[in-house]
């Protein structure tokens, strides 16, 4: 073996998988790490990699490990592998597996299907690193840098944890799509991202709180629903997983909320009523509620599309499998097998909107689907307290789910964001009402310039109520480098 | 049923005769209308169900290894006024799908074997067609060399099969008319659905038979036409013939054992492990007689074969063979030697007849093969051949922790470029690299050269090679995948991917007319309650769906 074999793994990588007593385990990851800090340094945060950012650590699962904070340069963070505690006696809970005792090993049967759901979520991690790795250049306050930093170093732990189920589980092609994972890039013309939002850009921080509050959101779900799984190697991991998701979901429903926060207070301190007359806010140099709206509109559609088609035979066959769940599946009060069962999902029939009940095993995409648009009108609902307690007259919404869909049932037509079908002339007449402008852009990257100094924010978005770790509003956050 | 057994010799059969004068042998079909394996049914007028046929193949076998002087064999009916009247139809009524498609395969191999032992050892087939020939009666006397029919104005031959059982002529029948007897295509299709068939004249005009000898002249006249192609033969008149004494096996409810192979059933894994030992000692060219059917490569032919028949008929429900190996590839090699130096023997030459067929009855097995080389086995040229019929090959690679032999190897023998060709008439390895020819060349340049897993792959001799970090689980995910999907949708991707290469005969028997006819006994026009199987003797007309598919 090489003379990496030198190397203390367990010290190295934090993990509870008994990584130093697996050779087998040990000898891929050590091939695929250097590959993995080759990645972090081209496609990771650019710059700042020999800054001092105070970031947690994960190094074990119970209460007191799963949040070590400290100061550290990122290349440096310990990514571990971390399966929350296995539950004795577990059963698979759904599918045409039901009741049998959980797996341990990939089932033989399943394992193209499993992988597949492996590989999908796994590209999912290091992609919104990949988008996001300019962003640290125009972030609003130390406080930001660190959170975005944080978001990026455990997405990267998520590829990890993805990273581990393939080597540890599926052989030689589980090795070889971990190194796919490094390989395909967010955006790239010839190795594109799996998934069409990952591919998007994220250019500016109102992108990255919207993308946080709604894409993670998604992550959220779909992890909630793998936790399901009888596979319990993959539902131990996804349910530590979930712990850190948490958290990024803090970042986006807080960052916009700030945001809101600091528009209102903008508009009532220069005595503006009309939140709609952009021009008059957008002097304030402050972010206009409309704006808000459209960026919401196009980051809820983009994440809508990561569902997949409402009707859906793979998702069907992943339920019966016992691979993939429901939201929260063991809180549901049902027979978790289905076969009888029947869904109500919103379909384009003869041109118009309909709702059809469907089997509910086809229609676990829309199920998911709509577990996540609940939650994020919830979300939403608190960023309409902030403008409401500020007492202006606006409310942010979330958009039809058929407004602006590249994938299932409305993907071949336009709607406005009530759901109204639209010609295709109309749509392009009236796109930009409904989705961020040239000019709309251009506007808020107008403001994206970066304040570095402790405690102190960007004139558009307003400080956090606490800070992290119960740190100080002044609290220097991240020690820049040189 | 009871499990078929396909042990058997002369002193045990019900149904045939065989009795050797000199250079030609006489194979009298005389059923015994009470020997069904299917109890109940009456087997008339000489129609055969499958322990009929065990017989014939255990005949023909026989003339070829303990008979080496018999250059000639007659066949014909020890029944006054009927030839053989084809397959029973009440036996196969009864046999479920997967009976009938057995047996439907191993009728056509028995009549390739027959016409192998012409082409290959010399050993000529007469059929004398002293009654009436139907079905499957005239397919068998399709197979030999020279067909005569005695011209008494009343014995026909005859396909049936579709005016009145709503099948085909599948034990080859369509397909030797064709392309054996090259008749002519429109003559063929009015035979076909002519259920009395032709006789006397017709039957030579349209090639259907040879010749016709009136009643008076016939048994001079077959001695003589026996007589005459015995002359056409090369098979050594004063050649002793080995015996093949009935194999030993012992069967326990999860493995099988010979003196040479084993195999372990896993139920629970619908897995049968095939593990054929190498040879003890290196065989000597001057012992090869006086070991006879103890010598090594005949002997783990002969298992190989009964083993694979047993897991067909037997074990419908094991749907993966795994084949393995144990013992010192450089023995085989030897052995190899032997068969390659040696091939104008007559035994020697039947030795690797023998394995020929034995592995094309492996090809047509209609079970996923896995061939592992693992460390401590012998796939070496002939018994490489394994891993070529495989539909996956898996190498390890280096050792075991833990165990002091050494890492597996693969060697190839001259054997492995054209001894042992596919019913493509190709060799396995042919067959494999038809895209690659330069991969041919390459692997023709190695052999005798010891591979390891990593050459083999790179050489393209297996399909994956995996170390002791992967094997057992790459192994396992396999065959549980495997296990996983449709055994209708695996037989039939197998049997496509399986038969690459140019058409013979050979092929489209098993290719074209057995997959039709599968197709056939499937449908409700053949076997449904009012289908023509079900009511052939009962009178009544069957009914059929018209819509053509
Ligand atoms: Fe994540
Ligand atoms: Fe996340």
């Amino acid at each position: 073996m090489s003379d990496s074999a030198t190397v203390d793994y367990d010290g190295l990588i934090p993990n509870n998988v008994g990584l130093n007593a697996d050779p087998r385990l040990r000898r891929a990851l050590e091939s695929w790490h250097p590959g993995y800090l080759d990645w972090w340094r081209a496609r990771g945060p650019d710059g700042f990699q020999d800054s001092l950012v105070y970031l947690r650590t994960a190094i074990g699962v119970d209460s007191d490990g799963w949040a070590k904070f400290g100061y550290v340069r990122m290349p440096d963070y310990r990514w571990g592998i971390l399966l929350a505690p296995q539950v004795e006696g577990r059963t698979i809970p759904f599918g045409a597996h039901k009741g049998e005792k959980a797996w341990q090993e990939v089932p033989g049967e399943y394992r193209a299907l499993l992988r597949r759901l492996v590989v999908v979520q796994g590209d999912t991690e290091p992609a919104s690193v990949e988008q996001q790795r300019l962003l640290g250049a125009t972030a609003p306050s130390l406080y930001d840098l660190r959170n975005l930093f944080q978001v990026n170093v455990e997405e990267a732990r998520h590829l990890w944890a993805m990273v581990y189920l393939l080597q540890k589980y599926f052989g030689r092609d589980g090795r070889e799509e971990a190194e796919e994972l490094l390989r395909r890039r967010s955006g790239d013309r010839d190795s594109p991202r799996l998934l069409g939002a990952f591919n998007e850009a994220t250019p500016d921080w109102l992108s990255f709180f919207m993308f946080t509050f709604f894409t993670d959101r998604d992550g959220k779900m779909q992890l909630q629903a793998l936790a399901q799984s009888g596979f319990d190697p993959l539902s131990r991991t996804c349910r530590f997983m979930l712990t850190e998701e948490a958290h990024h979901m803090f970042v986006g429903q807080t960052g916009i909320g700030r945001i809101v926060e600091r528009s209102c207070a903008a508009m009532r301190e220069a005595g503006l009523s009309d939140p709609t007359d952009i021009e008059r806010v957008r002097a304030l140099g402050v972010i206009d509620l409309p704006t808000i709206q459209k960026k919401a509109n196009l980051h809820f559609a983009l994440t809508l599309d990561l569902f997949g088609g409402e009707i859906s035979t793979n998702a069907a066959n992943v339920f019966n499998a016992g691979l993939k769940g429901r939201y929260r599946e063991d809180k549901i009060a049902d027979d978790h097998v289905l076969t009888g069962a029947t869904y109500a999902v919103v379909r384009l029939r003869d041109g118009r909107i309909v709702t059809e009940e469907v089997p509910a095993l086809s229609a676990l995409n829309m199920r998911l689907r709509d577990d996540f648009a609940a939650e994020a009108a919830a979300g939403v609902e608190r960023w309409n307290a902030i403008i409401a307690r500020a007492g202006i007259a606006y409310r942010l919404r979330l958009p039809h789910v058929a407004f602006n869909r590249r994938i299932g049932e409305f993907a071949g037509i336009e709607a406005d964001p009530d759901g109204n079908l639209l010609s295709a002339e109309e749509w392009q007449r009236r796109r930009d009402e409904f989705l961020p402008s040239a000019a709309d852009d251009a506007f808020v990257a107008s403001l994206m310039r970066p304040v570095t100094e402790p405690g102190k924010f960007a004139p558009w978005i307003a400080p956090p109520r606490t800070g992290i770790d119960g740190k100080p509003g002044d609290f220097e956050y991240v020690r820049l480098a040189g | 049923m009871d499990a078929i057994d396909f042990r058997t010799d002369p002193s045990r059969y019900r149904h045939w005769r065989l009795e050797c004068e000199g250079p030609v042998a006489f194979l009298t079909l005389d059923v015994d209308p009470a020997g069904s394996l299917f109890p109940g049914v009456e087997l008339k007028l000489n129609s055969y169900d499958l322990g009929v046929d065990i017989e014939l193949a255990d005949a023909v076998q026989r003339l070829r290894f303990e008979h080496p002087e018999v250059r000639a064999v007659a066949i014909r009916s020890g029944k006054d006024n009927v030839f053989c009247a084809g397959a029973n139809i009440a036996a196969l009524a009864r046999a479920s799908h997967q009976h009938k498609v057995n047996f439907c395969k191993f009728t056509n191999e028995t009549r390739l074997a027959i016409e192998d032992a012409s082409e290959h050892s010399d050993q000529r087939y007469l059929a004398a067609i002293g009654g009436p020939a139907a079905g499957g009666g005239y397919e068998l006397a399709a197979a030999c060399d020279w067909l005569m029919l005695v011209d008494d104005h009343r014995s026909a031959v005859s396909l049936p099969e579709l005016p009145l059982l709503a099948v085909l002529p599948g034990t080859g029948g369509l397909t030797r008319l064709t392309d054996k007897r090259k008749v002519r295509r429109d003559r063929a299709d009015l035979f076909c659905a002519t259920e009395e068939g032709a006789r006397g004249r017709r039957a030579v005009e349209w090639r259907l038979v040879d010749e016709c000898v009136p009643p008076s002249s016939w048994d001079a006249k077959v001695r003589e036409r026996a007589l005459a192609l015995a002359a056409t033969s090369d098979r050594p008149a004063e050649a002793q013939g080995i015996a093949l004494p009935p194999l030993e096996r012992k069967i326990g409810d999860d493995a099988i054992a010979y003196p040479h192979l084993r195999v372990a059933l896993d139920r629970g894994r619908r897995l049968a492990t095939v593990t054929v030992t190498g040879p003890t000692q290196a065989p000597d060219a001057a012992e090869i007689y006086r070991q006879g059917a103890t010598f090594w490569p005949l002997a783990v032919a002969r298992e190989l074969d009964d083993a694979i028949l047993h897991l067909r008929f037997n074990e419908a429900e094991l749907g993966i063979i795994v084949l393995r190996s144990e013992g010192d590839p450089a023995a085989v090699l030897v052995a190899d030697a032997l068969l390659d130096e040696r091939a104008d023997d007559w035994l020697v030459r039947e030795i690797r007849l023998y394995w020929k067929r034995v592995l094309k009855r492996l090809d047509m097995t209609a079970r996923s093969l896995f061939t592992l080389i693992e460390p401590g086995s012998c796939f070496a040229g002939t018994l490489a051949e394994l891993c070529f019929a495989a539909d996956r090959t898996l190498m390890f690679a280096g050792t075991r922790a833990g165990d002091n032999r050494p890492a597996a190897i693969l060697t190839l023998s001259a054997l492995n470029f054209g001894a042992y060709p596919m019913g493509n008439g190709l060799s396995r390895l042919e067959t494999r690299f038809l895209g690659e020819p330069e991969s041919l060349q390459r692997a023709r340049q190695i052999i005798g050269v010891s591979l390891p897993a990593e050459d083999a792959a790179e050489l393209g001799l297996v399909t994956a090679a995996y170390d002791e970090v992967d094997w057992d689980e790459e192994i396992r995910l396999m065959l549980e995948e495997r296990a996983s999907f449709s055994p209708d949708a695996l037989t039939g991707l197998e049997a496509n991917l399986r038969g690459a290469g140019p058409e013979t005969m050979e092929t489209r028997i098993f290719g074209r007319l057995s997959a039709w006819q599968n197709w056939i006994f499937q449908r409700a026009n053949a076997a449904g309650p009012e289908g023509a199987l079900k009511l052939y003797g009962t009178g009544r007309r069957p009914k059929f769906d018209p819509e053509r598919v």
